[in-house]
């Protein structure tokens, strides 16, 4: 549905995951006859001003309305439409929780809702803005997949997959602009499989959406330590697979990063699972840490909220030796 | 002039049934149930709407379609599904029951004829706007009918829905509210004035018509004469 080459995954990584996905959805409009994308007012943040001009049929513009935005996208769906919404991701989510729940969760009805700069990315503009919430609120709805993608392609790929989904997804877009890209040539994607970046014996990290390639920084200099560490990119936070949590048990250490609060995300999914099995290592949370603390901007923010690789790194030695 | 005069005899015993079961219903289902207040309230409506104004081709209530946004008042809608032979009359005694499809509000449920679950409030009324709107997508000549209470009236979300869908030209949405004046805890002045609905509606660039809510005749002759008008309508259904 989407053709993948190098110059198109180095503009999703200069555009960011916000425009790249105003690109996807503009490639796609034209193979999918009954597809329909809905906004409260954010056309031009979405990337979708030419989808927009070019698919005015397709196109739907409620306003700034999240709540009738999610009602009036469910019964399209019902009535057999490929349905997408899009908006910042706490109006996008938190907004029209109640919404979500009745006609995502109960009622079954599917749809894929694309919260726009999740995590920390809009510090500048406050936390009415910022987004550390939205996986926490959702997971706890039944019959909904969340899907954080850690780059370009995978947010294409992410994309494409919801629509076939046989449940309501919500896809988390998280970094700025000159992303990092950490899938340089086409990979198998499937919701709810994460994907193992990099091998090693001793750690565990689990990461998501922008925090994937701190996890990949984070291992890469910890290698020069002779500390070896695994890389898995948990793209689907739920459903969470439990098969890859057992994999890693015997590590001495698992480490979750996320660009959320540590309770209700990435790490709190993972630690349901251990919890689960039992005998677990010990797992360190990154995250923010369940405040409202820092105002700046978004390198401010993850420096202050120890979301860095060098920050990480530091936590990880130390929980190691305490361990030997 | 007899047509019209079988026409709405047949209404009018459609409604008596309904009256009937939502009665039958309540009883059964024991003293702390049933809001049937609200059920009673829009009887007359449903029996309208389902008895003659609807193009409801048979059971499969496919072309012309029904969201009862206000879900409390569904002894109402199940005694109408009941009434068109979609909901089994012994079934009707299962309401509220443990393992029953009948419960205190609607839950969607394609073989009964339910496509929404309601009861939070304000939520139909958007179900419907996406509904008009698949409709006029898919260029079908069908309207949707909507029953919302003037106490969820109350909520936000109701006029965001009354904003868009005169914005997305739904003139195929038929809004019914029922203004029976009373809401959970008291009359809708006591709780929160509604004030002019009316103006109210016609300044979000409605169609708006008020009328007896239990005079079946007005009703009729409401929902007919709507139809030609090409906007999205509202009838507001007095006590």
């Amino acid at each position: 549905m989407i053709e993948i080459n190098k110059s198109k995954i180095k503009i999703w990584s200069t555009i960011g995951q916000r425009a790249t996905f105003g690109m996807v959805a503009y490639e796609i409009a034209n193979k999918i006859n009954n597809l329909m994308v809905l906004t409260c007012d954010v056309s031009t943040s979405a990337g979708l001003d030419r989808f927009r001009k070019n698919f005015p049929e397709k196109f739907l513009e409620l306003g700034i309305s999240e709540q009738n935005m999610i009602g009036v996208a469910a019964a399209l769906s019902n009535e057999n439409f490929k349905v997408m919404t899009t908006s910042f991701a706490p109006f996008q989510t938190m907004r029209c929780c109640e919404q979500i729940k009745v006609n995502l969760g109960y009622m079954k009805q599917k749809i894929t809702m694309v919260g726009l700069a999740s995590g920390l990315v809009l510090g500048p503009l406050g936390y009415t803005h910022c987004c550390i919430e939205d996986v926490g609120v959702l997971r706890s709805i039944p019959n909904l997949t969340i899907i954080s993608p850690a780059d370009g392609l995978e947010l294409a790929k992410s994309v494409v997959a919801s629509l076939n989904h046989n449940q309501s997804t919500y896809i988390r877009l998280t970094g700025s602009s000159n992303a990092p890209i950490i899938y340089n040539k086409d990979y198998n994607f499937k919701i709810g499989k994460p994907v193992v970046l990099k091998k090693g014996k001793d750690i565990a990290i689990f990461a998501t959406g922008s925090m994937v390639k701190v996890a990949i920084d984070v291992s890469k200099r910890l290698e020069e330590e002779e500390i070896s560490a695994s890389v898995i990119n948990i793209h689907t936070i739920k459903p969470m697979d439990t098969s890859i949590i057992k994999k890693y048990l015997k590590s001495k250490l698992f480490v979750s990063i996320e660009e959320h609060n540590i309770m209700g995300g990435l790490g709190s999914a993972i630690s349901e699972e251990t919890s689960k099995i039992g005998n677990g290592p010990k797992h360190i949370f990154c995250g923010v840490n369940d405040a409202y603390l820092h105002h700046g901007d978004y390198k401010h923010l993850l420096e202050n909220y120890d979301l860095t690789a060098d920050k990480i790194i530091k936590k990880i030695k130390k929980n190691l030796k305490v361990r030997s | 002039m007899k047509n019209i005069e079988k026409e709405i005899n047949d209404i009018r015993n459609f409604a008596k049934n309904i009256r009937i079961s939502i009665l039958n219903m309540s009883l059964n289902a024991g003293a702390n149930s049933s809001h049937f207040g609200g059920a009673l309230s829009i009887v007359e409506i449903l029996a309208t709407l389902f008895s003659s104004v609807m193009n409801i081709d048979g059971k499969k209530l496919i072309k012309d379609r029904f969201i009862l946004s206000k879900g409390h008042a569904c002894l109402a809608y199940y005694a109408t599904l009941s009434e068109i032979g979609l909901i089994k009359k012994k079934d009707l005694l299962t309401f509220e029951k443990n393992n029953t499809k009948l419960l205190g509000h609607p839950v969607k449920n394609d073989k009964i004829g339910i496509d929404f679950s309601t009861g939070s409030l304000g939520m139909g009324f958007s179900s419907a706007i996406g509904v008009a709107l698949a409709i006029k997508k898919k260029k079908k000549p069908y309207n949707v009918y909507v029953v919302l209470g003037d106490g969820e009236c109350n909520e936000g979300s109701v006029w965001e829905g009354a904003l868009s869908a005169p914005n997305l030209e739904l003139n195929n949405l038929n809004v019914i509210v029922d203004n029976n004046g009373f809401q959970q805890t008291g009359s809708n002045k006591d709780i929160m004035n509604l004030l002019d609905l009316k103006k109210k509606w016609e300044s979000f660039g409605w169609h708006v018509e008020e009328v007896d809510g239990h005079n079946i005749d007005a009703l009729n002759k409401i929902f007919s004469n709507v139809k030609k008008i090409n906007k999205p309508k509202v009838i507001i259904a007095k006590l």
